[in-house]
C-alpha cells in the first residue's frame, strides 16, 4: 500500500525544486513557474493529508480546489505586470528592474 | 507491489525529475513545458487517490489555462530563443546548500513524525470517493461544513482579476 509519506516526499522534492528555483532564476517569468511548483506541491499535501488522514472530512479537497483558483487568479495578474514590465523596459530580467530602488 | 503501487512510483519518479529539471534547465520555454509535465503528474496523483474532479480542475486550470498563459506571455515578452542569465557559481551554491538543508529538515520530520493513517486507507485501489453531486451539495450550501462564502469570494477575486489584468496591461 502507499503510505502518506510517499506522497510528502513527492511533494518535499516539488516544494525545494520551486524553492532552488526561486533563489536562483533571474528572469521574472521564471520565477513565476518556480511559485506555481511550490503552490502546486501545497496542493497536493492538502488532498493527500485529507485523503490519507481524514477520508471522512472534506476539508483538505475544497482547499486545494480553491488553492487552485486562486493561483489562476494570481499568475494571471503577475503575467498582466510582466507584459507592463516589458512593454516600458523592454526586458522583463530582475537586474533591470530598478526604477523603485532607493 | 501492486499495480497501484508501480503506478504510484513510476508517477512520483516523473514529477521528482521534471521539478528539478524545471528548475535547471537553460531555455525559459523548455523550463514551462517541464512544468506542464509536472502539473500532468500531479493530476495522475489526484486521479490515483480517488480525487477524478480535483484531477481534471488541475488538468483543465493548470495544464490547460495557466501553461498555456505561460507560454504565451513567454513568446510575448522574451521570445523562445530567449536563455534564462547566467547566475554565479557562489550564488547557485549558497541557494543549492539551503535547499539541501531545508530538503534533509522536512524529510527527517516527515519520515520520523508517526502519521495515523485512517483505518482501510489503501488497501484496496479507491473509486471515485467524493462525487460531482456532493461537491454541488457542499459549495453551494451555508450550514457548518458548506463553502458558500469562499466560493462568492473567489468569484470576486476572479472578477477582480479580470478588470485588475484588463487595466494594468491595456495600452496607453
Amino acid at each position: 500500500m502507499i503510505h502518506v509519506e510517499y506522497y510528502l516526499i513527492v511533494s518535499a522534492i516539488m516544494m525545494f525544486a520551486g524553492i532552488y528555483g526561486f533563489l536562483t532564476r533571474r528572469s521574472t517569468l521564471a520565477i513565476l513557474l518556480s511559485i506555481e511548483l511550490m503552490l502546486n506541491s501545497t496542493d497536493l499535501n492538502f488532498a493527500v493529508f485529507n485523503r490519507m488522514l481524514f477520508p471522512e472530512g472534506h476539508e483538505g479537497y475544497f482547499f486545494a480546489l480553491f488553492s487552485i483558483a486562486i493561483s489562476a487568479a494570481e499568475s494571471a495578474i503577475a503575467i498582466a505586470i510582466m507584459i507592463n514590465i516589458y512593454r516600458n523596459l523592454r526586458s522583463i530580467q530582475v537586474k533591470h528592474l530598478e526604477k523603485l530602488k532607493w | 507491489m501492486n499495480a497501484e503501487f508501480i503506478i504510484f512510483l513510476v508517477l512520483a519518479l516523473f514529477v521528482a525529475v521534471f521539478s528539478v529539471m524545471t528548475v535547471t534547465t537553460k531555455s525559459i520555454i523548455r523550463a514551462a513545458t517541464y512544468l506542464l509535465f509536472v502539473l500532468f503528474g500531479t493530476a495522475g496523483f489526484y486521479f490515483l487517490m480517488g480525487y477524478t474532479f480535483l484531477g481534471s480542475v488541475q488538468v483543465m486550470v493548470y495544464a490547460g489555462g495557466i501553461v498555456v498563459l505561460y507560454v504565451f506571455s513567454i513568446l510575448l515578452t522574451s521570445g523562445a530563443k530567449d536563455t534564462l542569465s547566467k547566475v554565479s557559481k557562489g550564488k547557485i551554491a549558497a541557494s543549492l546548500i539551503s535547499t539541501l538543508v531545508g530538503l534533509a529538515v522536512v524529510l527527517f520530520i516527515v519520515l520520523t513524525h508517526q502519521f495515523k493513517t485512517a483505518i482501510g486507507v489503501g488497501d484496496e485501489p479507491c473509486e471515485n470517493l467524493i462525487t460531482i453531486d456532493t461537491i454541488g451539495q457542499f459549495m453551494l450550501s451555508t450550514d457548518k461544513a458548506g463553502y458558500l462564502l469562499p466560493f462568492e469570494a473567489v468569484s470576486v477575486l476572479l472578477l477582480a482579476c479580470i478588470i485588475g489584468g484588463l487595466v494594468i496591461a491595456r495600452k496607453r
